[in-house]
This record gives structure tokens, sequence and C-alpha cells, in this order.
């Protein structure tokens, strides 16, 4: 039994190791790649091994007011649709998985279906329609960063809806039951009982959302061209490839500085993460 | 005057009933149970009561009001449920204070009726501690304390013990009554327990297939019982019910179990069961604690036979026997003293002035 386990741990932890070289490579290789000068990528002496390290590129870009825009860009884009995510998501769960009305399950499984929808076959048509929509308002929507807080939503939300009935479905429906006797309405079960003990679901949402309107790239691409509109996945490929020129050092610290928002944010928000809050709720 | 009325209420769901006509009058102050194997609509009943569940068909009235459609959180009531449903998230006294706070009571107010009713179960020391920080009879403890601190119109309790061991269950069932006799609010209780069903209740509701079997206090049921059901399910070990022919004999009737086995039906009754003569589909009914060694004298209608003992349980102050008749397997109550074993053969007296009949067809008593 014991001799089993044993096995079974040497051989997780194989896999584990193999896991984690095969992701943290990229980025070691970028860590690596932005302490060089270009002219030592150029040579290709070792692509493991710095001669002659530098901070030159970090302080590059984080003086270039371009790279800037791009980041407070994306910090803005992202804030919002955090917030609008999560505004729409929770309390559409809440209905979705406890008021039950005509067509809620329909309804559930649809929001879920419209997550299906590929973004790469959605981009078209909502640019035809935003088209539409400035030829007949005169709002300007095409190239303006804030029209990108309209469309993640379009992404976040089904997903996040999704994740946050699955959390409400595992509240016991005697707490919201106990709640409506002790005199709660609707909304005060939502916010005083459902919200606090489906934290953990609710930040799990709120890094999928982070991550999604962080990481997108080709709405942006799409939508958005003037070098001050830019988020900082378009802007890094746009203004650090000239012609066929890639400055393969900006390139990889702007990535790398990129990526750090996201690190930090899953550093602080694992530990609610991983609590479970409904311990002790109901029989255990 | 909080006296909970139902009148022919009915649950249905899609196709099939859940509870088919229910009238039941429960006065002020009292404790009533309903009881019934599950899925007989006790628990559905009890969630109408609440405004948990809307009512199909029929009345609801607490305190003369009618609150059929009305919101739970408007008829005054509270409820403890099977898995405590507490606020996970919450304090001890977050959670008994939560309704009081969600009425805006002044906070004094809220402190004071929390601490009175932590007093009354004993929790005074846990008021800061988290659910999951407490054991189980401690929750229960807080899931009625919560109930107390709202002062409510009514009590419901939805099989608030079945979650607790044997031990804690039989000590909080005395809790429960304590508690009751101390605040005297009008309390309605579900569980599929008959034990509990008969140590707690003013009156008991017996439930079978979404009707009432029978209404009555907790002797009345036991010594009583208007239908075959009620006189199966009260009483532990059950009453033992068993096919019988009802004959005419020289000065009487004579019930008939087996070729060998025969009683004069009692004097008294022979006039009430002569119509049934002949009948088919009879049931004897005589309990466990109506069969009793043979010693001594028998009094009137008392009747010795001997049989094969099968199964000796002895449980300390009395042994039970297990024994066969025709096709069925009759339970008898003998003192440990009789020294039965299994094997052994064992004259037994079986009382008949205890006997019920039971007309198997429309499992009526008759």
């Amino acid at each position: 039994m014991k001799a089993d386990r044993r096995k079974a741990m040497v051989w997780a932890y194989v896999f584990l190791v193999i896991f984690a070289a095969f992701f943290l490579t990229p980025p070691l290789y970028m860590l690596i790649t932005s302490l060089k000068t270009n002219a030592e990528i150029s040579a290709a002496v070792s692509p493991w091994w710095i001669f002659h390290p530098t901070l030159d590129n970090y302080i590059e870009l984080l003086t270039a007011s371009t790279y800037l825009t791009f980041f407070r860009n994306s910090a803005l884009v992202s804030l919002l649709v955090v917030l609008i995510t999560m505004a729409v998501s929770i309390p559409a769960a809440f209905a979705l998985s406890r008021m039950r009305f005509w067509g809620s399950a329909t309804l559930a499984t649809g929001v879920f279906l419209t997550y299906l929808v590929p973004e790469t076959l959605l981009f078209i048509p909502l640019f035809k329609t935003f088209v539409a929509v400035t030829d007949v308002t005169g709002i300007e929507l095409i190239n303006r960063w804030w029209v990108l807080v309209l469309l993640y939503p379009t992404l976040t939300v089904p997903f996040c809806t999704w994740i946050m009935i699955g959390y409400f479905a595992s509240i016991p429906k005697e707490l919201d039951e106990a709640a409506l006797i002790d005199g709660a309405g609707y909304l005060q079960i939502l916010t005083k009982i459902f919200m606090p003990v489906a934290l953990p679901g609710i930040i799990a949402a709120t890094i999928f959302a982070f991550t999604v309107s962080w990481a997108q790239f080709l709405y942006p691409l799409a939508f958005t061209t003037s070098i001050d509109q830019l988020v900082l996945p378009v802007g890094i490929i746009t203004t650090l490839i000239r012609g066929d020129v890639f400055t393969w050092a900006q390139i990889m610290t702007g990535a790398l500085l990129g990526a750090a928002p996201p690190l930090v944010i899953y550093a602080f928000l694992m530990d609610y993460y991983i609590a479970g809050l409904t311990a002790g709720a109901t029989k255990g | 005057m909080a006296q909970v009325t139902l009148r022919r209420l009915m649950k249905k769901y899609d196709d099939t009933f859940a509870v088919r006509g229910i009238d039941l009058d429960i006065a002020d102050k009292e404790f009533v149970v309903l009881v019934g194997p599950s899925g007989c609509g006790k628990s559905t009943t009890l969630r109408m009561i609440a405004g948990l569940e809307d009512v199909s068909e029929g009345e609801v009235l607490i305190g003369g009001e009618e609150v059929t459609d009305v919101p739970p959180k408007d008829r005054n009531i509270a409820m403890v449920f099977q898995n405590y449903a507490l606020y996970p998230h919450m304090s001890v006294y977050e959670n008994m204070s939560f309704g009081l706070r969600l009425k805006k009571f002044p906070r004094q107010e809220i402190a004071r009726r929390v601490e009175n009713a932590a007093r009354i179960l004993g929790i005074s020391e846990l008021l800061e501690r988290k659910p999951r920080q407490l054991s189980g009879g401690q929750r229960q403890r807080v899931a009625m304390g919560r109930a107390i601190v709202r002062d409510p119109k009514v009590f419901l309790f939805d099989e608030p013990l079945s979650n607790l061991d044997a031990k804690l269950r039989v000590q909080m069932r005395t809790e429960i009554k304590k508690v009751h006799q101390k605040v005297r609010t009008t309390t309605v209780y579900v569980t599929h327990d008959q034990v509990e069903a008969m140590t707690l209740a003013d009156r008991v509701v017996v439930m079978n297939g979404g009707l009432i079997e029978q209404i009555g206090t907790p002797a009345e049921l036991y010594h009583s019982p208007a239908t075959g059901f009620v006189a199966g399910f009260i009483g532990s070990p059950a009453m033992n019910l068993m096919a019988c022919a009802l004959e005419e004999a020289a000065g009487g009737l004579r019930l008939r179990l087996a070729d060998v086995l025969a009683f004069p039906v009692p004097a008294e009754r022979t006039a009430r069961y002569r119509p049934h003569v002949g009948k088919a589909e009879l049931l004897f009914g005589l309990r466990p604690e109506h069969i009793a060694d043979a010693r001594g004298p028998l009094e009137p209608n008392r009747h010795a036979f001997e049989i094969p003992v099968e199964v000796a349980e002895p449980m300390g102050m009395e042994t039970l026997v297990y024994f066969p008749v025709q096709d069925f397997q009759v339970c008898a109550r003998v003192s440990s003293a009789a020294g039965a074993a299994a094997g052994a053969r064992l004259k037994l007296a079986a009382d008949l002035n205890h006997m019920h009949l039971i007309d198997a067809r429309s499992g009526r008593v008759l």
C-alpha cells in the first residue's frame, strides 16, 4: 500500500516537472532575451546565456509614451470589462440558477452556447454592425479603445455566467429558503448570502474575465488602428515590428511586462480561490 | 393567537399529487407532528404552510388570516431545516440576528433577544463561532435559536433531528420539548420517526399517500388506530398484523389464525364484529406488548398458546421473541425471566382485550 503510494507520487512528480518545464520554458526564454542587447541577439551565440546583461530594454519601454499608452488602454479596458461582466453575470447566474421561471433552463443553455461561437466568426458581423450604428447615429465606434469595453463582454459574460451558475447551484437550496423565511428579498439573498458564500466562484470568474480581456488580440486588431487607441498585445506587434525588422529584445520585454499584471492578480487571489467557504453551511 | 388551519390543501406536480386534500386545525400553542413514510406529503404540506411551495388548491390560514398566496417573509413563521441551513459566512450571533437585522430592529433589542435565545439553548459561549466550528448538535441549536429570536407565530420543523446520531437525537428531542414548554409557540413538526412523533406531539397527524390517515393524541393513535396503516406505523416493534378468519362458534365468535390456532373474540366485541363473519381479507392486529409469557392465572380474554421460538432478542428488561404463524412472523414481548431461547418452546398468552380487526380491503379498523 505504502509502496504503491510512493510509486504514484514519483510518477506524479515526474509528470508535474515535465509539465512545469514545458510551460515555464517560454517565459524563461523571454526573460533571458529581454536582458540582452539587440546586437547580442543577432549574434546568436547562445540563446540560453547572457554575456552582456542590460536593463536598457526595460528603461526604453517604460519611458516610451506609446508603450505606457498601450498599458493604460489595456488596464482601463480590462478593469471596465471585469466590472461589466460581474455586474451582468452574477445577477444573471442567480436568476438562472434560483428563480425558476418559464424557459430558464433553455436560457441557461443558450447562454453557454453563445460562448461556443468563436470570435473569429463574430468579428466581421460585429464590425459591420458597428459601422452601421456609426452611419445611423454618427457616434464613432471604430478605432476607439472604449469600444473594446463593449466587445469583450460578449466573450466574458457567457462563460462567467456559466461558472457562476455552477457555483450557485452548489449552494444548498435551504440556505435561500431560510433567508426567504428570515425576511430577505431576492436582492438581499444575492448580496448577503450568495455573493459572500460564492466568493471563490466570483474570484475565479473575475480572474477569467481579466485574463480574457488582457490577452484579447483579434478584436483590438480589427477594431482599433491608431497608435493612441491600441492595447498591449496589438500595440507591441504593431510598434515593435518595423517592416521586416523584429526588435526581439523589446518585443520580449514588452510581452514580459505585459504578463506581469495577470501574474500579480493570480498571486493575490489564489488563496481566496482555494478557500472553500461553503464548509459548515449544512451537514458536512 | 396563532392557530394554523389547512383547508382542502392540495399540491400537484405535473400529473402527480403530492398532497391530495388536507384538512387540519392546529390550535394556538399546540405542538402538532406530521408523521408518515417518505413520499407521504408531510414535508410538502409543511412547505406549503411556510410558503416555500405554491399551493395547487385549498387554503392556508395562520392566526385566522388567509396566507395562501402571501410570501414566506410576511407569514411571521420560522423554520428549522433538516440540514440546519446556517449561513456559513456568518457567526452564530449573525446567523441568529439575520432576520431581525433585515427587519431593522434596534441593536439593543437584537442583542437582548439573541442572548435570551442563546441562554434557553445553552449556546451563549458559541455566539462568536462560525457554523463550521460547531458540532451537529450545536448547529441544530443555532438553527433553533434563529427561529426563536424572531418570536414568530408558528415554528416549523422539517425533520430537524434526522442528521444527528441516535444518542444526540434523543437528547435534542427532549431539548425541543423543553423549548416548546418555555416559549409555547404553535409548532408544526415533520418527521418520519414515529417515536419522535409520539414523544413530542400534543397531537399526531399520520399521513400516507398524500392524505391524512388519522389525527389524534399519541395515546389515541396507539390504542385506537383508525386504519391498518396507522396500526402498523405507530408503535415499535410494529403491531403484528396477520390474516385471519372470523367464524361463528358456540356462544360467540372465533378468530382463526391457523388450523391449530384460534381465539374466542371477547364477548363485548361480538356484536361489533358479527357483520364481518366469513368476510375474506380480514387482518388480526395485536401489539407485541400484548403477547406476553403466560404465567399464573389468566385474566379474562387472555389466551395461552405454545410456540416454537425462532429468534430471541434480549433487550435487557425484556426479550423480543419471534415465531411463525402461517406465513407471518409474529413478535412477542416477554419478560427476560421467561428464559426464551431460539429453538425452545414457549408458552405465551395473547391479550385479546387489545386486539384490532382490520378490513384489509378498505384499510379501516373495524
